[in-house]
């Protein structure tokens, strides 16, 4: 991110555009359930778009990330695109995964995307993996792990933490805390600082306001090139909050949260209207230009709902494919 | 033809292999410089370098998820995990990681990996280092199974795990590493999904896994004597599972006992025995038996240990009771 706003026009209403998009499928995304016409539950990232965009806008197409449940945000803003995202919500053919993995594993590895994961910091390992991968081939990708608070939890993670320390992989562990997991706070689940988990291995640990796309993407910027020049890993806490229940069928929050809390943070700490401010602020873009785009987006979203709707679901016999890939029989003798 | 230690003959499947093809790494506790406590991997740091032979602390959830995040990203990891009884460490990264990740992404992402462990009880290493738990990685759709039966089998099993585009969890019985047997000096495969007829025979069929191919063997060489003719089958993989070449035997033979060192309890015996009534049942003249280690937490004492795995003197008593028709009366 360059100091001065003007000479960076394009990047600044790229990354209002690709919240807007996390946004708008979102809001489809819940319609689609209070219709009744999305098989299953599904998670909202209505919120944190900053976080995921923050963090994406800083990578190439080539970098890779790992997802969570709440991983529709993460998928949007690697740079996927809404037909087969939705396609894969309703379990049709033309979805990323052929319908077979659904809303919580959707993965896009033509842009990086090497998959939303159902297990909580299921995804830690692999995306450390990702990142030996990349150090022992000689390229210089970083790989961003997605995680909420909920996986500081999780041993596996400092399992992990600990070898990406010891062997400096060029990965991020980029943790959202949205102050919940669940149904609980994360007070009550996670004891002491969250970032002196990371600090206790030797990883650089950074806290960021989850909120500010500018602030996000500015600390990304420059970890993910110091990542990439081997002086990673890093830890970042991204504070950030997510507007919608648990899943899109949490709906009475009370006992958990107040509504007090919840319109706080959508009246105070929206990221798109806050960014969008700024944007109008610095004369970047007016009101008009920005309705512009909303409104863009926003058919977009609908054209591949209603495309994804009259989209064919897999064939029968696609049920036992892909149990197991194939091994080219070149490579078998 | 040389004749080498069937250590020695996994150790020259990695060789080999990692020569061949550069993406290829191992990763495990203890691999490089000590090449694991049963002395399998050394030497291989030694050419290979760390880079390629990496130890690891011991952290086995961790680093089976890390070989799964590199196998989906261009590299061909090797997994040492030290003990079979470590799996139910690393069940969620192998089983819903690994397992899962070609299906859920349709085919998209691949996870060319293989993890390597053992089994094996009667080293009197109690109930944690004992077990034989193929049958848990079996169950779960998305993994291959490999159980070599000999250093011929580990050579060869080892070679094709590595360039299958799946995971693979390959069991060596940790009682055989110091077992020799023939290995051609050229290179050679073994096609997974093809069963091995060790012995032919007429009378019953013995199909044995891993270290029960010894004990249905010697079972066999003992009924040889007494006029029992008796075929002995190593699937070599129990998935995929060569049930052609079962069937055919137990059609020819019309009878047959499963012998595999699990819990005889939901398990590998259970699953072909059962396979075996469902599609060969009118060629049968005498129930399929079932034989494996009994259902108890493997005991230390040499004394009790020995009781729970079969032996070729009980596997030959069961035979001789299916030849004879009198198998209701077995234990
Ligand atoms: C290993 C595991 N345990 C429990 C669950 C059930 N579960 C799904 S999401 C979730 C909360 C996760 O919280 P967090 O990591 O903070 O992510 P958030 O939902 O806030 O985005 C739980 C407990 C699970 N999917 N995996
Ligand atoms: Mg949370």
């Amino acid at each position: 991110m360059t100091a001065d706003p003007k000479t960076n026009r394009q990047g600044y209403l790229r990354m209002y555009r690709q919240m807007v998009r996390i946004r708008v499928f979102e809001d489809n995304a819940n319609q689609l359930y209070l219709a009744a016409k999305m098989p299953g539950l599904t998670h909202m990232y209505s919120g944190q778009e900053a976080v995921a965009v923050g963090i994406c806008e800083a990578l190439r197409v080539d970098d890779k990330i790992t997802s969570t449940h709440r991983g529709h945000g993460h998928c949007v803003a690697k740079g996927a695109e809404f037909r087969p995202m939705f396609c894969e919500l309703l379990g049709k053919a033309e979805g990323y995964c052929r319908g077979k993995g659904g809303s919580m594993h959707i993965a896009d590895q033509d842009n990086g995307n090497l998959g939303a994961n159902a297990i909580v910091g299921g995804s830690a390992g692999i995306a450390t993996g990702a990142a030996l991968s990349a150090r022992r081939a000689g390229r210089d990708d970083v790989t961003v792990c997605f995680f909420g608070d909920g996986a500081l939890g999780q041993g596996l993670l400092y399992e992990v933490m600990n070898m990406a320390a010891l062997w400096r992989l060029p990965v991020i562990y980029a943790c959202e805390n949205n102050l919940y997991g669940e149904y609980t706070r994360v007070e009550e689940m996670a004891a002491g600082e969250l970032t002196a988990r990371a600090e206790a291995f030797g990883i650089e640990a950074h806290r960021v306001d989850g909120q500010d796309v500018l602030a996000v993407n500015r600390l990304a910027q420059d970890l993910v090139e110091r990542a990439r020049k081997g002086e990673g890993p890093f830890f970042v806490q991204l504070d950030t909050y997510r507007y919608h229940g648990h899943h899109v069928g949490d709906i009475n929050r009370g006992y958990y949260r107040s509504k007090d809390e919840e319109a706080l943070w959508k009246s105070e700490r929206d990221p798109i209207a806050n960014f969008g401010r700024w944007l109008s602020e610095q004369g970047i873009a007016g009101a008009d230009d920005l309705a512009a785009i909303d409104a863009e987006e926003r058919g977009a979203a609908e054209e591949a709902v209603a495309y994804a709707e009259a989209a064919a679901y897999p064939d029968a016999g696609e049920v036992a494919m892909h149990v197991h890939a194939q091994t080219p029989a070149l490579r078998a003798l | 033809m040389a004749e080498i230690t069937l250590a020695k003959a996994v150790n020259q499947a990695i060789a080999e292999e990692m020569r061949r093809d550069e993406t290829i790494f191992l990763i495990g506790e203890d691999v490089a410089e000590a090449g694991t406590p049963f002395k399998v991997l050394s030497g291989l740091v030694e050419e290979f370098g760390p880079e390629r032979i990496i130890d690891t602390p011991i952290s086995e959830p961790g680093f089976v998820g890390i070989a799964v995040g590199a196998a989906m990203t261009g590299s061909r990891p090797i997994v040492d995990l030290m003990f079979g009884d470590f799996l139910f460490l690393v069940m969620d990264q192998l089983c819903n990681q690994a397992a899962k990740t070609h299906y859920m992404s349709g085919g998209k992402l691949t996870v060319p990996m293989v993890l390597r462990t053992n089994l094996g009880a009667t080293r009197r290493s109690a109930a944690q280092h004992s077990q034989s738990l193929h049958t848990l990685v079996a169950h779960i759709p998305g993994l291959k199974v490999a159980l070599p039966s000999s250093a011929y089998e580990a050579k060869g099993l080892m070679k094709t795990a590595i360039r299958d585009d799946n995971p693979v969890v390959i069991f060596e019985d940790k009682l055989m590493y110091n077992d020799k047997a023939e290995v051609p000096d050229t290179e050679y495969l073994i096609e997974f999904g093809r069963a091995e007829i060790v012995r032919p025979g007429r009378d019953i069929t013995l199909i044995g896994t891993s270290s029960m191919v010894q004990v249905a063997l010697g079972a066999a060489e003992t009924l040889a004597r007494e006029g029992i003719s008796a075929e002995v089958i190593d699937p070599r993989t129990i998935v995929p599972l060569d049930e052609d070449t079962i069937l055919d035997s137990v059609r020819r033979t019309s009878r047959a006992i499963v012998i595999d060192e699990g819990h005889r309890s939901y398990g590998v015996t259970a699953e072909i025995a059962s396979r075996i009534g469902e599609k060969a049942f009118y060629h049968l003249d005498a129930p399929v038996q079932r034989m494996g280690a009994m259902d108890v937490p493997v005991p230390f004492s040499p004394a009790l240990e020995d009781l729970t795995v079969p032996t070729a003197e009980q596997v030959a008593e069961r035979a001789r009771l299916c030849v004879r028709g009198e198998v209701f009366d077995a234990a």
